[in-house]
């Protein structure tokens, strides 16, 4: 599904992404670790298809298709989804009107009809009962005055309601509370099918616990220095991720 | 009422402002010039009584004796008042055979907005009565007007059917010496609209200025008088339910609202002339004095505009709120893209005790644009516990456009309010990014957000009118981002 090779990307003429690669099967939930400042959002960012980041080198194959030759909104269209590590307010704009505009912008690309406004309604209750955010969203702007969890389930919300075939979560587990937590991992769950992926980004071990990874891998400096089964996040739980950097040399 | 907008414009002069662009009138006219002559012969041809011709002289003596202004924050090229036709039909457009032969820039503006073929044709001048047909529009509502004792006609037929009540309020708002362009409209006027709502009544329906928009050419001096009797109502919509490119370079209108005791008038304007080429050449320069007068208890004036087009437009709609109680709202959208500059704002003087008054102003500039604006709200001695709040934001697309706010708040009492907010952001591209990610383009993103900023203000449009405020924003903000 997402094929990653020897990807580089630099802001501002700094290098953070240093030569990753990364392969991420249909039905596979993969998770990504690694210390603050290690370019984990980077790589969402660049994945997304952000402008201020530049790809110097390297490859990424997204459903067969150079996924970096795309547009963001043609990412999207292809069935790639972020969730936002800081989601953004956008006042006025309702959380419905935004959400069906986004809808009928992914059916317009792949050649589909506008939805109509019962499905779209019966669709919306469906999924806000998933979040646990039924009835807290219909008059309000996009995640203008929510607090972090509510934004937080508001992307997951969104994730559920563009159906995509690859989400990538970027810490979307932190600030919550342990309640927030497992409506959040319940979500992701519900979705989980064989035909569709998810990377999911976490700076703790615990939203592992709910999320149960195929695949843990350790981002350090740019790079995927190590990768594992889903008891590598205990062990980095336990030992931090200093041991790994002394490690590098013999990975490589 | 003891100031103008001429004493406001000299107050104003001394700001900075670096920015030129270059516009030519066309002189291919038949008529040339101003005169007594010439004011004499529009007024015979009109079949005028001698006291509006008498009206219409001393706002010309006046007029000759004024000085343009200069606007702070507008630059242009002066229109030469010498070389306008005044009388002739302003430039009759050249009638054209078919569709095939407009604009095809024009065209596709049409196509965007769902405007009918026939509705294309009348706009686009294509052969066709549209005077005519016009008056048949008009006319379709007016039987259920008239039995609630409306009148709603053209400012001429007014002229000649109720005298009387044209003579009583006529410059009682905007007295003919008001300012330069309200004096000029004062002696040329050609045409426009006149309504008067009598005691206790609703009316039942909004009224347009629709009939009076497919005249081609007399947009140039229109004049309008809205009066509203004791506890009477009325919504009234002015502009466009398409874009209209005027050919006249220049537009002055004159716009008077008179709301008695306990009576309101919501008055909404949706705006888009021509506002030149992408290098800024061309367009229409507006330069509008619009002003309600509250005169009784508990009245009420509203002022909701949507500006997007002209290259320059200079407008405050003002609210003199002189009966106790009155109350005036200004809800304004301004957009401006390009070189199009727009300085337009508001006044709210307060004169009455407990008076209120709200402005919500949106600025939106894009390109190369400047938009400011200008709000004064002026508390008098007597206008005890008066309120104003006032809130000016303005988002800017792009970093070669200007944004600019200039309040000027004075009170002469104690016991009044005045609040005032502003806020500077630019459309974020964390925002952007945000929708793109969620599948739309970047064009669709940026008209989301847009309509999210400006939705309060919309919020007061009529159903209709909103959306045809929507589409205007996306056609005007095409292309300016990326
Ligand atoms: N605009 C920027 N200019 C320069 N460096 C940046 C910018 N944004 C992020 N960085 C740097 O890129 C690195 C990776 O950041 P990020 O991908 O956000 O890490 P993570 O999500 O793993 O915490 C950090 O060292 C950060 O300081
Ligand atoms: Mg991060």
């Amino acid at each position: 599904m997402l094929s990653i090779k020897n990807l580089k990307a630099s802001i501002e003429d700094t290098e953070i992404l240093k030569g990753l690669d990364l392969e991420v099967k249909p039905g596979e939930i993969h998770a990504i670790m690694g210390p603050n400042g290690s370019g984990k959002s980077t790589l969402a960012s660049v994945l997304a298809g952000r402008e201020d980041y530049e790809v110097t080198e390297g490859d990424v194959k997204f459903n067969g298709k150079d996924l970096l030759d795309l547009e963001p909104n043609e990412r999207a269209g292809e069935g790639l989804f972020l969730a936002f590590q800081y989601p953004v307010e956008i006042p006025g704009v309702s959380n419905m009107n935004f959400l069906k505009q986004a809808i009928n912008s992914i059916r317009e690309y792949k050649g589909e009809d506008a939805i109509a406004a019962k499905e779209f309604l019966k669709k919306v209750k469906e999924k806000q009962d998933l979040v646990g955010l039924s009835g807290r969203l219909a008059n309000r702007s996009v995640n203008e005055g929510f607090s972090g969890g509510e934004k937080k389930r508001n992307e997951i919300f969104q994730m559920a309601m563009l159906d995509p075939k690859l989400a990538i979560l970027d810490e979307t587990d932190s600030g919550l509370d342990i309640d927030a937590l497992k409506t959040v991992a319940d979500g992701v769950n519900q979705l989980r099918r064989k035909d569709n992926a998810f990377i999911v980004i976490t700076h703790y071990q615990r939203l592992l616990d709910y999320i149960v990874p195929d695949v843990v891998h350790v981002l350090s400096e740019g790079k995927i220095v190590k990768s594992g089964p889903k008891e590598l996040a205990l062990e980095l739980e336990e030992k931090g991720y200093d041991w790994l950097k002394e490690d590098e040399g013999v990975n490589a | 009422m003891a100031y103008t907008e001429t004493e406001l414009a000299e107050e104003l002069e001394n700001s900075k402002y670096k920015y030129g662009f270059t516009s030519k009138f066309d002189t291919d006219r038949v008529e040339k010039g101003l005169n007594e002559d010439i004011i004499r012969q529009i007024s015979s041809k009109k079949n005028e009584p001698e006291w509006l011709l008498e009206f219409r002289l001393e706002a010309y003596r006046n007029w000759r004796k004024m000085k343009e202004p200069k606007w702070a924050h507008v630059k242009y090229e002066k229109p030469k008042f010498d070389e306008i036709t005044y009388f002739a039909a302003p430039q009759p457009k050249k009638k054209l055979d078919s569709l095939d032969e407009v604009d095809p820039e024009l065209k596709e503006m049409y196509d965007k907005l769902g405007i009918s073929i026939e509705e294309q044709k009348k706009l686009a001048g294509v052969a066709m009565d549209v005077v005519v047909d016009s008056v048949s529009v008009q006319t379709t509502f007016k039987d259920k007007l008239e039995e609630k004792g409306i009148i709603f006609c053209s400012f001429s037929e007014a002229v000649q059917n109720y005298p009387d009540l044209v003579k009583k309020y006529m410059g009682k708002v905007v007295p003919p010496n008001d300012n330069f362009y309200a004096a000029l409209n004062s002696a040329v006027f050609t045409d426009g609209s006149f309504c008067y709502i009598p005691k206790g009544v609703k009316c039942p329906m909004e009224l347009s200025t629709y009939f009076r928009i497919n005249e081609a050419g007399t947009g140039q001096f229109e004049r309008t008088l809205i009066v509203a009797e004791d506890n009477s109502y009325v919504s009234y919509l002015e502009g466009c339910t398409a874009p209209m490119r005027d050919e006249n370079q220049l537009h002055a209108a004159v716009v008077e609202i008179i709301a008695m005791d306990d009576a309101e008038v919501k008055y909404s304007t949706v705006q888009n002339w021509y506002p030149g080429d992408k290098d800024g050449k061309g367009g229409v320069y507006n330069f509008v004095t619009k002003r309600g007068l509250c005169d009784g208890r508990n009245s009420k004036i509203s002022w909701t505009q949507v500006e997007t087009g002209s290259a320059v437009t200079w407008k405050y709609p003002s609210c003199i709120l002189k009966g106790d109680n009155s109350e005036g709202e200004f809800y304004s959208v301004a957009v401006t893209n390009n070189y199009q500059n727009a300085d337009t704002g508001t006044k709210m003087i307060h004169l009455g005790k407990n008076t209120r008054s709200l402005i919500i102003s949106k600025g939106i500039s894009a390109g190369f644009s400047e938009n400011s604006y200008r709000g004064l709200v002026q508390i008098n001695k007597n206008a005890k516990n008066a309120r104003n709040f006032s809130q000016c934001d303005s988002l800017l697309i792009g970093d070669k456009c200007g944004a600019h706010t200039f309040p000027y708040i004075e009170t002469k009492n104690n016991s009044s309010k005045v609040e005032h907010e502003a806020t500077t952001s630019k459309i974020g591209e964390d925002q952007i990014f945000y929708c793109q990610q969620r599948g739309m383009d970047e064009e669709q993103a940026v008209s989301l957000i847009v309509n999210g900023y400006v939705k309060e203000v919309l919020n007061k449009l009529p159903m209709e009118f909103a959306v045809e405020a929507k589409k205007l924003l996306e056609i005007t903000l095409e292309g300016s981002v990326g």
